[in-house]
């Protein structure tokens, strides 16, 4: 064991030491991630009927949100609201700040929320306006009005069809997250940081930061794709149903 | 035959780097750590180090190229060979000593802690305790407060601009930095005016060494070797003064300001 912790080139014993900071990193990116995501989640179903529909007010108005949220990188969000917000005075008086925007959590949170939620609605928006001519027109022939025909028809069938691109906005937005630390968060590429700082390494705390990040994003593809089983099954091709359905092999039941 | 041609390449490839080194002098500087380097309006860099920087590589007799990098990439970078020394107020310590090799120190001022006026702080581990006290990441005053004030809320900021920033918007109680630095780009402006240094110099040996001094990678002695000598030699012929004077009211070598 003494050889191979020689030889090996990185310092495990400093980062087992400091790995209890890591998991706190860990609550804390985990923490930032999905309030923002669920946050954003839910202002994106509300602005997505409003892109989807032709609305002369509100289409624009949705428009000119997501295009400015996702034409702008997330690391220039967060900093406009952390260092650009507080040089103003009337902001730094109002009742805004001192609970607010005076923290940094709130600043990421806020910038996170923000940024996720223009994402999901373009996403939401793409797969409401893709719902199939016939279902709409069968609600409609059915009688159905525009809140009954969206809350019974559209919505459920757009939410499960944004499933798969769904899962690419979560994984982006764990890794988007990442901003947090350059607010002086300590999130687990803050606590790498950290490390590297305290200790002046180079490798130590970004390959233990990168590898806690590995593994979240694993355990979120893994839960998208039992989503994408479960609630995906009706778009999925067909399995050749023939021989093996009529007539099982000997001893497979 | 292809052993000779790979002996002859080997040898090629040798030869042009050394005469490269020889060539471009490389030297990372930090570029947002004002008075000591900073950026101009028009991009160019200026400050105490770079004219040291500059007044060495004269000395030396070496054409020198100036490269930028964060100042919590600067060792790794170093190592790395992107450069081929730091010059970028890097105080010589002994846990930077087991990466990197320094010089002799070119400068030495002392740290001290930085609050609002009437905050009736006291710059002592009991007197910070439970504050939140802002260091840059990766610096020696991130090792100090550490080690000093353990009971205090350590907040780490990727430039010393971010941390005056903070503490002129009130997100901290108090930042702990080179005292020079507080005094020439914080206390002395209009977004500082509310601010003092809280009593008491930070000069730990173990966190905050000999003094700032031009760092190189571990085997070079010559280059180092070099450095020293041209500190004293620039020391000798009044190169020094006329940099030094043109940033700081005082000989910033090896004593502090009155009244700081």
């Amino acid at each position: 064991m003494e050889t191979f912790l020689n030889w090996f080139p990185l310092d495990l014993p400093l980062i087992a030491q400091n790995f209890d900071r890591f998991l706190v990193g860990v609550r804390v990116t985990l923490g930032l991630t999905f309030l923002s995501l669920a946050l954003g989640a839910a202002l994106a179903v509300p602005l997505a009927i409003a892109r989807a529909s032709r609305h002369r007010v509100l289409n624009p108005l949705v428009w000119t949100y997501t295009y400015v949220f996702r034409g702008t990188p997330l690391l220039v969000q967060t900093y406009l609201l952390y260092y650009g917000a507080g040089q103003f005075a009337f902001i730094r008086d109002s009742w805004l700040w001192d609970p607010v925007l005076s923290q940094a959590w709130w600043c990421a949170l806020i910038a996170f929320t923000l940024n996720t939620a223009a994402y999901s609605t373009e996403l939401l928006r793409g797969a409401i306006v893709d719902t199939p001519a016939g279902e709409v027109e069968a609600a409609i022939a059915t009688g159905h009005s525009y809140c009954g025909r969206l809350r019974r028809i559209i919505l459920p069938s757009a939410f499960r069809r944004a499933i798969p691109a769904y899962s690419n906005e979560v994984i982006f937005m764990l890794h988007g997250s990442v901003v947090a630390s350059t607010i002086t968060l300590q999130d687990i590429l803050g606590v790498g940081r950290w490390l590297n700082g305290r200790y002046y390494l180079a490798y130590e705390g970004l390959i233990t930061a990168a590898v806690l990040y590995f593994i979240i994003v694993f355990a979120i593809t893994r839960v998208f794709r039992w989503l994408e089983r479960r609630y995906l099954r009706h778009l999925e091709r067909r399995r050749e149903p023939a021989a093996a359905a009529v007539a099982p092999p000997m001893g497979i039941k | 035959m292809i052993r000779k041609t790979l002996i002859a390449a080997a040898t090629l490839a040798t030869l042009a780097t050394g005469a490269f080194a020889q060539d471009k002098l490389r030297i990372g500087v930090e570029g947002a750590y004002p008075p000591f380097s900073f950026k101009q309006a028009d991009g160019s860099l200026a400050g105490f180090d770079i004219d040291i920087a500059m007044a060495l590589c004269a000395e030396m007799k070496r054409d020198c190229e100036l490269v930028e990098q964060d100042w919590d990439g600067m060792i790794p970078a170093l190592k790395a060979k992107k450069f081929d020394a730091i010059v970028a107020s890097m105080s010589i310590t002994e846990e930077r000593k087991r990466q990197i090799d320094f010089s002799a120190k070119y400068y030495k001022t002392p740290a001290r802690v930085v609050a609002k006026k009437d905050s009736g702080l006291e710059g002592t581990a009991t007197g910070l305790a439970g504050k939140r006290l802002g260091v840059q990441r990766g610096s020696t005053h991130q090792c100090y407060a550490e080690k000093m004030f353990p009971e205090a809320e350590i907040v780490l900021y990727g430039t010393q601009e971010e941390v005056f920033s903070d503490l002129a918007l009130g997100r901290i109680d108090a930042q702990l930095s080179d005292s020079l630095i507080s005094q020439e780009s914080f206390l002395s402006k209009p977004e500082g005016a509310d601010f003092a240094f809280l009593a008491g110099d930070h000069t730990d040996v173990d966190c905050y060494g000999e003094g700032v001094g031009i760092a190189v990678r571990q085997g070079e002695e010559e280059l180092r070797d070099a450095f020293s000598a041209a500190i004293t030699a620039i020391r000798d012929n009044g190169t020094y003064k006329t940099v030094n004077d043109k940033y700081f009211p005082f000989d910033i070598y090896g004593g502090r300001p009155d009244g700081m």
